[in-house]
């Protein structure tokens, strides 16, 4: 169990700290992907590849990273809270978003291999 | 030999400019981006980075309070990308169409400028005919 008493410097707080910083490290570095990935990428969908799984990623280890580096269980229990309502709504708005775009009529870059939404007669 | 804490320090430094380079990355894609979906993305995505500053900031300061105001911002960032999803939708047509309906409009506005002025013309020229011709005829009586 990572709760320990506030201030109490054992080899378990130093451990704790190290992994929080390696949260905080790996979830940073999970966004700037994402980002590169919405700068580099041809097209929206696949964009929105990179910033719905990579970004959600980098949020998601950053809260973990805070959950585990406090020592109040209300702010952990919140923290993961927020992880867990973050991982189901960002899948639910990229969706919608990816949905709408294409029965609006947005495009696949013309590198894309496949379109399994599109009508018969046109693949 | 060195300390955790500084460890710990340097860590939060670094994430803090790892996450203000993504951020100016995603505002670049947001003022570049071609079409309203790949704004609406990068909205989303900036929504994603300012949950991971709140994080970070939360850690350095220990401000835990702030986890609230994450939660919250990232109900917001939820709620505006479905109502932009669904304005999309509504909206029912992208930048090309836009584009495209623009020049039609203005194809039509110039053909339709030409051929009032063509009839401009005509009627002018029409004005002129017949009085030249009901004098002629107002004339050869006479004549």
């Amino acid at each position: 169990m990572l709760v320990y008493p506030a201030g109490q410097e054992t080899p378990m707080h130093d451990i704790v700290t190290l992994v929080s910083a390696a949260f905080l490290l790996i979830g940073s570095a999970f966004a700037l992907v994402a980002s590169i990935g919405l700068l580099r990428l041809p097209d929206l969908y696949t964009r929105m590849h990179a910033a719905s799984k990579a970004g959600t990623m980098g949020s998601c280890l950053m809260l973990i990273a805070l959950a585990i580096h406090t020592t109040d269980v209300g702010t952990m229990s919140r923290a993961l809270a927020g992880v867990v309502f973050f991982l189901l709504t960002a899948p639910v708005s990229s969706h919608l978003l990816a949905k709408a775009a294409y029965a609006v009529g947005y495009r696949l870059h013309s590198t894309s291999v496949t379109d399994e939404m599109a009508p018969k007669d046109q693949q | 030999m060195i300390s955790v804490q500084s460890i710990f320090d340097h860590a939060v430094l670094a994430a803090l400019a790892i996450l203000s380079l993504s951020f100016l990355v995603t505002i670049y894609r947001i003022i570049r981006g071609p079409t309203l979906p790949d704004r609406i993305l990068g909205l989303d995505m900036l929504v994603a980075v300012a949950i991971g500053f709140i994080t970070v900031i939360g850690i350095k300061t220990g401000y835990t309070l702030y986890v609230d105001v994450a939660i919250a911002l990232g109900l917001v960032g939820f709620l505006a990308t479905v109502a932009f999803a669904r304005f999309v939708l509504a909206r029912g047509k992208t930048e090309d169409d836009i584009l495209a309906e623009a020049q039609q409009a203005a194809s039509d506005a110039r053909r339709e400028g030409r051929a009032a002025a063509k009839e401009q013309l005509r009627r002018d020229a029409g004005k002129q005919e017949p009085d030249a011709g009901v004098s002629g005829r107002s004339g050869d009586p006479h004549a």
